[in-house]
């Protein structure tokens, strides 16, 4: 199965500034990628790489094979939607639609049409008079509506209420199930990638620090609760995530594929925000180095 | 591609075919007028026999507001073009982010810009090809009432660059001087200030340094006669020295430069040393009665004076350029414009294709 | 058909997995009688659609269902109930059943773990098959 995302040793730098280093990722198509982390950790840099709104400074990526904005095949097979998701302000909903009929010969009109009926939306109305929750709807019938194989989303839902959000993951997904759509979705929020992400990338201050298949990644992290112990004392097959101390206790965040015996352990499983918040502290004194390059089947 | 360029466009458009249908009514209505008013009164003044030069000077002082007030009219449309249509292009999708949804359809940003580039390029052009083209047909009695009356001809600034194919280079250039700035300043306020800012200085520039020199100029040695004297005066005391100059012997020629010259050949800055030409005496001496009304010409009280500069050797060594070299340095001109405007179309083809976020 | 028969929800803070919450609530509505033998369960695109869920939960879902022996997949048609988990059924065989929890636990005291006993059960009921054929 081709990849929907492949990257190696991808980097972007601004000036002195790296908005992303040294990133090698390989994402198998058919899932909703969750792409997760702080604000300016570059995840915004990733999917402009992605769709080819920015050239690489270093390194190489691969959209479903082929190198992003390369020609008409290439742009028509990914779809985009951009952060505060873009429309023309003084085109209207119809003038949208007929945009995106003579931009992209793969247009479903059909689609398209029926997915603004369905939403209510006025056809005469200008865009610039939609609220935001319509304005990102529009632009997902328009990203939907090209029958793209990958839907790219840059932070889709974060200025939305919280119905807006709900109502456009729904869409969203609908699409995902009907079209067998590959989607990747940044977002900093987690709570809204649990629900829908099948496939997470975790991106701190410019790297990659975590990548994988969420089942995978919840099989093989543990949390370790026990009485106070130095974490080098574990076996060399349980990398140490995470780990905090108290006079009297300490608790270790662990990856391991093996399963546990030692018995001076409480072992429980962790939740995707305690994942995913575990690998974005970046003050994780008793973390392994490990090399940016995380990737879990 | 067409329809979404059209649909961008449309509202620009309209506005800028409304300007077009009025300047177009004004001079459809008034036009044939006054082309009418000239003819008769050529055909008037030749009829009587005399020469046409009071009729033609009336018709001139009379229409020569109007006449500037409909040419500067096709001076400015080129720095408008590129000011409203050009400078938004690009910058007007970078600023509002829509880049990112209309760079992620199915067309390449290369196609984008060549379709956007070409048909409001084009249109541009022929908005200012048509309104020169109108504009120089309803002056054309006017144009020749001010070569017959004050021998300004539109080989020289600023109607050269009013008439003919001129104003369709600098539209294309200031067009495309806008869209550039457009897309490296990313923002459309500033890329318009900018891009008034450098047409201007550059229609100057060339119109003052390149210009003159696009065809080699004639340099002729000329008398210095009453009809074309413009210049005649006594600098300094009762004894001195006296400064001419004059235009060419042709008319509706351009002059660039002139000096005096004396009989020797030799260029000398001011006439100084002969008593023949003092001011208090003698042929150039004015006279005691004021002068009657001179419908003859301006140096027509100076005519004994200057037949003693002529008698005495002095000429002006004029160089210019003459009336036939009208076209010529319009296709030059031109062609120097549209050089440039293709050099920042491709520059802009290729800055797009870097990638611009 | 004119729309799905039951609807799911999930419960955040339930501590099961998604997936198992949607196999739970089909087996609630089995039991119940909402769903019965030869009803189609709500397709993955309304599931979602209502959810906002991965589409891939909802067939992780429906498969582990599948493998219970509850429902069958028709592809490109839908998931369909095979058998229902009434009371009814359950009552009509409850003594059988009793008569082989004392036997597992007998088994289980004489030591035999998981798959023993299903081995044990698997040749006993095809010898007995054989026998009732010959």
């Amino acid at each position: 199965m081709t990849s929907v995302v492949s990257a190696q040793g991808l980097g972007k730098r601004y000036g002195s500034r790296w908005a992303l280093s040294d990133c090698t990722l390989d994402v198998p198509a058919g899932r909703v990628v969750g792409l997760v982390g702080p604000n300016a950790a570059g995840k915004t840099t990733l999917l402009n790489l992605a769709v080819g709104l920015l050239a690489p400074t270093t390194g190489t990526i691969e959209v479903l094979g082929g190198r992003p904005a390369t020609g008409p095949e290439q742009l028509a097979k990914v779809g985009f939607v951009a952060q505060d998701t873009p429309t023309y302000e003084s085109l209207s909903v119809e003038d949208h639609l007929r945009l995106g009929a003579h931009l992209n010969p793969g247009w479903d009109d059909a689609l398209a049409r029926d997915r603004i009926q369905r939403l209510g939306l006025d056809l005469a109305q200008r865009a610039g008079k939609l609220s935001g929750g319509q304005r990102a709807q529009l632009a997902l019938t328009l990203g939907v509506a090209k029958r793209p194989q990958v839907l790219i989303l840059d932070e889709p839902v974060a200025s939305l209420d919280p119905l807006a959000r709900r109502e456009f993951l729904q869409d969203l997904m609908e699409a995902v199930a009907e079209h067998e759509l590959s989607v990747v979705l940044s977002s900093h929020l987690v709570s809204d990638l649990e629900r829908v992400c099948d496939h997470l990338i975790v991106l701190v201050a410019s790297r990659v620090q975590l990548a994988g298949d969420i089942d995978t990644l919840l099989a093989t992290h543990r949390r370790l609760t026990g009485a106070r112990r130095d974490p080098g004392t574990l076996p060399a097959d349980q990398h140490v995530i995470a780990a905090s101390h108290t006079d009297r206790q300490t608790t270790v965040l662990v990856r391991t594929e093996a399963p546990i015996h030692d018995p001076a352990w409480s072992v429980g499983d962790l939740g995707m925000e305690d994942l995913v918040l575990a690998y974005m502290r970046e003050d994780t004194r008793d973390r392994d180095n490990r090399p940016a390059l995380e990737v879990l089947r | 591609m067409i329809w979404l360029t059209w649909r961008q466009f449309r509202a620009a458009g309209a506005m800028t075919a409304a300007a077009l249908a009025a300047l177009a009514v004004v001079l459809v209505v008034t036009g044939p007028g006054l082309a009418d008013d000239y003819s008769t009164g050529i055909a008037a003044c030749t009829a009587q026999g005399g020469d046409c030069s009071n009729f033609v000077d009336r018709f001139f002082r009379d229409h020569r507001n109007t006449g500037l007030a409909v040419t500067s009219v096709v001076l400015v449309l080129p720095a408008l073009i590129g000011i409203f249509w050009g400078a938004p292009l690009i910058a007007r999708e970078l600023d509002a982010g829509t880049h990112r949804l209309v760079w992620n359809q199915s067309v390449t940003r290369t196609r984008w810009l060549a379709v956007k580039l070409g048909l409001v390029g084009l249109a541009a052009v022929a908005v200012v090809g048509l309104g020169s083209l109108g504009v120089e047909w309803w002056s054309d009695p006017i144009d020749k009432a001010a070569v017959a009356a004050q021998n300004v001809s539109r080989i020289e600034p600023p109607l050269f660059g009013a008439r003919g194919i001129a104003p369709m280079g600098y539209a294309a250039f200031a067009f495309a001087l806008g869209v550039t700035l457009g897309m490296l300043l990313r923002r459309t306020i500033p890329a318009m200030a900018l891009t008034l800012a450098i047409f201007v200085g550059l229609q100057v520039a060339i119109a003052e340094l390149v210009r003159p020199h696009l065809i080699t100029p004639t340099r002729a040695t000329v008398e210095i006669t009453p009809s074309n004297v413009d210049e005649f005066i006594f600098l300094g005391g009762p004894d001195g020295p006296l400064q001419v100059g004059a235009q060419a012997a042709e008319q509706g020629a351009w002059v660039l430069s002139g000096h005096t010259v004396d009989a020797s050949g030799r260029a000398v800055e001011t006439i100084t040393g002969q008593r023949s030409l003092s001011p208090t005496s003698g042929a150039c001496a004015p006279p005691e009665e004021p002068p009657a009304q001179q419908a003859e010409g301006p140096g027509e009280d100076l005519a004994p004076c200057l037949a003693e500069l002529k008698r005495l050797g002095y000429r002006q060594r004029v160089t210019y350029q003459p009336a036939s070299h009208f076209w010529p340095l319009q296709w030059r001109e031109t062609a120097i414009y549209t050089a440039l405007a293709i050099a920042l179309s491709g520059f802009c083809f290729w800055w797009l294709r870097r990638r611009v976020s | 058909m004119t729309g799905p028969l039951i609807e799911f929800h999930l419960d955040g803070r339930s501590g099961l997995p998604p997936y198992q919450q949607l196999v739970r609530q089909v087996r609630h509505a089995l039991r119940l009688g909402l769903l019965r033998e030869g009803d189609q369960l709500p397709t993955v695109k309304d599931v979602v659609a209502l959810l906002a869920i991965n589409p891939n939960t909802v067939l992780k879902a429906y498969r582990e269902l599948e493998h219970e022996g509850l429902v069958a997949a028709r592809p490109g048609i839908g998931t369909f109930v095979t058998r229902t988990l009434t009371d009814g059924t359950l009552a009509a065989h409850g003594p059988l059943r009793q008569d082989l929890l004392r036997w597992l636990a007998s088994a289980r005291r004489a030591g035999l773990d998981e798959e023993s006993i299903e081995a044990l059960f698997m040749t006993t009921f095809r010898t007995a098959a054989q026998e009732d054929v010959a």
